[in-house]
């Protein structure tokens, strides 16, 4: 059991209509690693977060998280996974208590429990003194960070994020890429970091380099750089993404 | 069952603590009917007469005969008003945080549902009350036996919004669908006039509105308020609510639903 993996995809294929998105895509995250999902726009990354959400259905491949098949067992599948999406997803009227109330109820958590989990998570991301602010008052990057502190309510053992990145400064990208890391070190929590800007991947990192809705490269930066013999991230991207003539 | 609840509320407090952060939107759908009772009803009460019919036992005043029709119509636009605002959630992406949380689609979507209707039914009451200073004046115990059967309309509504919601991919695209679905279901019907009027004008619009599913909300809305039960209507509504649930949380399925057929890459 210990083996089992945070998330565990297996020959996962989708089309739109004729066109393929993903083909035969199969990817694992190991418990309590940091997995940077890369690929260029249009790879399939928000399609295979979508699948990996429960969002979309594909009825070719399976998804496995942490031990709960998302089709047979998609309640206990979606209860282990924290998920911050591409889009912004906060209710801009409510204040950003009420955004982490409203969440935790989602998970069926209420009370004193609620509010407990809340004031650790708001703690942790830097956001207590911002609590009763209405979420439009917020910048870009504190946003961010209420929703990765809102992902985090139900103490998910996988942490899903699409892009979570895009549209942020420079400091706020790295503020963000940084707080994700250490949560991942600190308590375990295993990361899916979509994303198509290579500077987000540290050392020690796992990855999946995804283009044109196939895995091109997968394991660990240093795995990666030598099955390819690049001699760093930016030029084994350019080898692995260059797309091939029709 | 405890988390079920706990989720549950959850999701009815959101709708209410959006809703009173929207004043705008209380405001509307107050002066909507309002206008209505106040200047379309006092320019016709003269030239519409309402004849002696169930559940009047005398001859009533226009604005009395049209307030269980404006009720309807505040569901109706509450209704719509809440799947305007899933549409703009799921452009907005909040809806995905509903989606993603562990609990089945139709019971997220039911309970949102129920949140928007019980929203629609404070929004009824606001009406009735101000309405009673202009002569509508139903039986005080009338507005606790009306509840049930705003709350089953508004299901109603809300269900057949949440429906086209699911059809509709844009926001834009929403206006028209309120004005197909909007106004021929609230003009075809029994709320401004008695369905005997629309036969002596024209037997096929009759047959349409005594079909029209909206017309059986305002006339159960309109017996409950008089403490009585169209049992027709009832049975009407029931299953009309049964089914348009039932087809919105097919539409919000990823596996075959309408989004399912109409989304696109992201």
């Amino acid at each position: 059991m210990t083996d089992t993996p945070a998330l565990a995809v297996e020959n996962l294929s989708f089309a739109y209509g004729r066109r393929k998105a993903l083909d035969k895509v199969t990817i694992g995250v190991p418990k309590g690693s940091f997995t940077a999902l890369l690929g260029p726009n249009g790879a399939g990354k928000t399609t295979l977060m979508a699948l990996a959400t429960g969002l979309f259905h594909s009825r070719q491949g399976r998804i496995n998280v942490c031990g709960h098949d998302l089709r047979s067992e998609p309640r206990k599948a979606l209860a282990a996974m924290g998920v911050v999406f591409q889009q912004p997803t906060l209710d801009q009227d409510l204040t950003v208590r009420q955004n982490m109330r409203y969440a935790a109820a989602l998970h069926g958590l209420g009370g004193r429990g609620a509010g407990a989990r809340i004031d650790a998570a708001l703690d942790r991301l830097g956001l207590a003194d911002r609590q009763g602010d209405t979420v439009r008052a917020l910048s870009g990057g504190l946003r961010r960070r209420v929703e990765i502190a809102r992902a985090l309510l139900h103490r998910p053992r996988l942490l899903i994020l699409d892009e979570a990145t895009v549209g942020l400064d420079v400091d706020s990208r790295h503020g963000i890429v940084e707080t994700v890391h250490r949560l991942c070190a600190e308590a375990g929590v295993a990361v899916l970091w979509a994303t198509h800007l290579i500077d987000e991947v540290r050392q020690g990192d796992r990855v999946v380099v995804l283009h044109e809705g196939r895995v091109r490269a997968a394991g660990t930066l240093d795995e990666v750089l030598r099955t390819i013999e690049a001699a760093g991230l930016a030029e084994a991207w350019t080898l692995l993404t260059r797309t091939e003539a029709p | 069952m405890r988390r079920w609840l706990t989720a549950f509320n959850g999701i009815l407090w959101r709708e209410f603590l959006r809703f009173l952060r929207q004043r705008g939107r209380f405001l509307a759908a107050l002066v909507r009917p309002l206008v209505w009772l106040f200047i379309f009803a006092a320019g016709l009460r003269s030239v519409l007469g309402v004849s002696i019919q169930p559940p009047y036992v005398t001859y009533i005043l226009y604005q009395v005969y049209i307030a269980p029709g404006l009720c309807g119509m505040i569901l109706l636009f509450s209704g719509m008003q809440g799947s305007l605002s899933m549409v703009y959630d799921r452009e907005m992406g909040s809806m995905r945080v509903l989606l993603v949380s562990p609990w089945p689609r139709w019971f997220l979507l039911g309970s949102r549902l129920v949140g928007i209707s019980l929203v629609a039914c404070v929004q009824v009451y606001a009406f009735l009350l101000v309405a009673r200073l202009y002569e509508v004046d139903p039986p005080w115990l009338g507005y606790l036996t009306v509840f049930p059967a705003l709350l089953l309309g508004g299901l109603m509504l809300s269900g057949l919004g949440l429906l086209l919601s699911s059809l509709v991919r844009q926001l834009e695209n929403f206006a028209g669908v309120m004005n197909f679905v909007i106004f021929p279901m609230f003009f075809a019907s029994s709320a401004l006039y008695p369905l005997w009027r629309l036969q002596e004008s024209s037997v096929l619009l009759h047959r349409i509105s005594s079909y029209n599913p909206f017309t059986h909300v305002v006339e159960l809305i309109r017996f409950a308020l008089y403490l009585q039960v169209e049992w027709t209507s009832l049975g009407v509504v029931a299953v009309w609510t049964v089914l348009l649930l039932l087809a919105a949380a097919w539409g919000y399925d990823p596996r075959h639903g309408f989004l399912a057929a109409t989304r696109k890459g992201d």
